[in-house]
């Protein structure tokens, strides 16, 4: 009797756990287990609301300017009850209300560019680490001339020629990142294209696109995503550099970066709220990112956790 | 060794011409570059009189290599607003930008190393969770944002430091004045600590972590493990056998760093009225100076390509393991 249950009850659990308990599962248990990355989903779930409602929540126009309540302080209140939870700026403009609308510019930013940069640098990657030869070279070498070059100086001088703008910045941005992407995608590639289920592709007759992008593209997503989230990180940083700069969106939208250069104006009048809640949505926001990308690497590849 | 250097010297030469081409197709890229040139007002003749003053209506070839030639002899042009070489301003914004570089990456390896080390030492406690927590955060930090919070607090609050001003040290240095360079030198760095840390909090944090990571790994070694089981005290294993390895990985990264923090300087000169070529460049954003945005760029890249090769050629000269 129990010689013939065997072979049958385990497959039945086997089936039955795994439908029931798929990577995502054991994503989410790892993540309430470590708990930071789940503070930083949150916040990051906040940004995303701020970002995508941010109309809908603020309490005032982000470009309303009131003269008579220029600096008002945190929970100062105005005409009609109306309160300014974090005060005014320079030009009597609700800080919150433009801390909400920033959140629009930094995510979109931050994910375009990564979605741009991500792009090229897999495609590049790809073809380059498939092809070899002197496509190889050709790619490597343009990689290495731009990052032989300080990013944020080149991200100037292309911003100052194209006049600053919410395409113009993304572009640019995501033009930065593709060397790192296209660098990892192109190891992997060497590695991959030798396996045998690679080769199994090729000989059953698959066309070399199909091979590079449905055979090999799979299986190097994972170590992309650690990447990627750590890109976004920066992304959001450099952005906030270049709105400090002025080459940012135009002035009519807010952004964090360009309200922390505003709070500049102002910073021997001591008005902190200008500096201080900007920054930290900034801080904030991009720490998620690097803790999520933090836990993401441990999560993909335990191995890496022994040496932090 | 001199295979090496010769090997590496041509490799800065083609990221040099790549530098060039870089810039040259930055400025055609919005279209007719002309109109960088000149206001808004200017009639159609003034137009055209500077297109061609400035060879913008020759072929892009020709272009590109009477820009090279201009190049290779310092000639970016007249800055637009300082009616003078645009490179003879930025020559003279660059000692206080490298000083701040350099002092930025001093603090950043100075402290990263210990910090590194201890958390290794104490992993898994609360001493190397702090130092993982704090590394993170720095890596999350905006620069200039830091150097704000830094100037509220301890530049206007506790009035520690100064909130701007600069006591040059490299230009005496530079034109051979070393009593004047070392007289100066505690003013100097009085004035460069706080925008030297707002620079260098990124690295810093990153380096730490990376020290820490790198000495867990040489700490599991054969010839640590030996040279403990000889009775070596623990300070001589981790300084003398353990260090020496675990810090190669940052010296690789010094290179790369610079560059980073080039871009950093350029944000918090701003903040800190810093009078280097971040602030230069600001106004050349705002005044749409693009002689000096372009000389500023090409300059750092080349100060950035020579740091670089130093940083390639003395990691070449510590590391054993690197055949020359």
């Amino acid at each position: 009797m129990t010689v013939e249950l065997t072979p049958v009850v385990p497959v039945k659990i086997a089936r039955k756990t795994r439908t029931a308990s798929p990577q995502w599962r054991r994503a989410w248990r790892s993540m309430v287990r470590a708990k930071w990355p789940l503070v930083a989903v949150i916040i990051l779930l906040l940004v995303a609301v701020a970002a995508i409602l941010g109309p809908w929540l603020a309490p005032l126009d982000p470009n309303r300017q009131n003269i008579v309540l220029r600096l008002a302080p945190p929970l100062a209140e105005g005409r009609r009850g109306a309160i300014f939870w974090l005060g005014t700026d320079g030009l009597g403009r609700d800080v919150f209300s433009r801390l909400l609308y920033g959140a629009r510019v930094s995510l979109l930013v931050g994910i375009c560019s990564i979605l741009v940069g991500g792009t090229i640098g897999v495609v590049a990657g790809l073809v380059s680490g498939y092809f070899g030869g002197w496509i190889d070279d050709v790619v490597m070498r343009l990689g290495d001339i731009q990052l032989a070059f300080p990013f944020i100086l080149l991200a100037v001088l292309f911003l100052v020629v194209l006049g600053p703008g919410l395409l113009n910045i993304i572009i640019v941005l995501g033009i930065g990142q593709w060397v790192t992407y296209a660098r990892i995608v192109r190891g992997q590639t060497l590695s991959l294209r030798e396996k045998e289920y690679v080769e199994a592709a090729r000989a059953l007759g698959d066309s070399t696109i199909s091979v590079i992008f449905r055979t090999i593209l799979p299986n190097i997503i994972a170590p992309l995503t650690v990447i990627a989230s750590f890109n976004v990180a920066s992304v959001i940083l450099s952005e906030a550099s270049l709105s400090f700069l002025g080459l940012g969106v135009p002035v009519s939208v807010p952004t964090w970066g360009s309200m922390l250069a505003d709070s500049r104006d102002q910073l021997m009048a001591n008005k902190w709220w200008l500096a201080l809640f900007p920054g930290m949505a900034i801080v904030l926001t991009v720490l998620s990112f690097n803790i999520l990308g933090d836990w993401l690497r441990d999560f993909l590849d335990p191995r890496l956790k022994t040496t932090g | 060794m001199w295979t090496f250097i010769v090997r590496r010297l041509m490799q800065s030469v083609i990221v040099i011409i790549g530098v060039t081409l870089i810039t040259f197709t930055a400025l055609q890229i919005g279209g007719d570059p002309t109109y960088l040139y000149v206001s808004e007002r200017a009639s159609t003749t003034e137009i055209e009189q500077t297109r061609h003053a400035l060879g913008f209506d020759r072929s892009w070839p020709e272009q590109y290599l009477s820009f090279v030639s201009n190049l290779a002899r310092g000639d970016f042009g007249m800055s637009l607003s300082y009616k003078r070489p645009a490179l003879g301003a930025v020559l003279e914004a660059l000692p206080a930008t490298i000083e701040l570089t350099l002092f930025a990456m001093l603090i950043s390896v100075v402290f990263a190393i210990p910090l590194g080390v201890f958390a290794a030492l104490h992993r898994g406690t609360s001493i190397d969770g702090s130092v993982m927590t704090l590394g993170m955060l720095g890596q999350s930090i905006p620069s200039f944002w830091l150097g704000i919070m830094m100037i509220m607090f301890f530049g206007l609050g506790l009035k520690w430091f100064p909130i701007s001003g600069h006591v040059p040290f490299l230009l005496p240095l530079l034109q051979g004045d070393f009593v004047k360079a070392l007289t100066s030198l505690p003013a100097a760095l009085y004035y460069l600590i706080m925008p030297g840390f707002a620079v260098g909090f990124y690295s810093l944090s990153r380096n730490a972590r990376l020290v820490r990571s790198s000495m867990l790994e040489v700490l599991e070694q054969d010839y640590v493990r030996t040279a403990r089981a000889k009775g070596i005290s623990e300070y001589a294993v981790i300084v003398h056998h353990a260090l020496r390895t675990a810090w190669l990985p940052l010296v690789t990264l010094i290179g790369l760093e610079f560059g980073f923090l080039l871009g950093g300087v350029v944000v918090v000169e701003l903040v800190f009225s810093w009078p280097g070529i971040g602030r230069l460049v600001f106004n050349a954003i705002n005044q749409r100076d693009i002689p000096v945005v372009q000389a500023s760029v090409v300059v750092l890249a080349l100060v950035f390509i020579a740091l670089n090769l130093i940083v390639d050629l003395v990691y070449a000269k510590i590391d054993p393991r690197v055949k020359l």
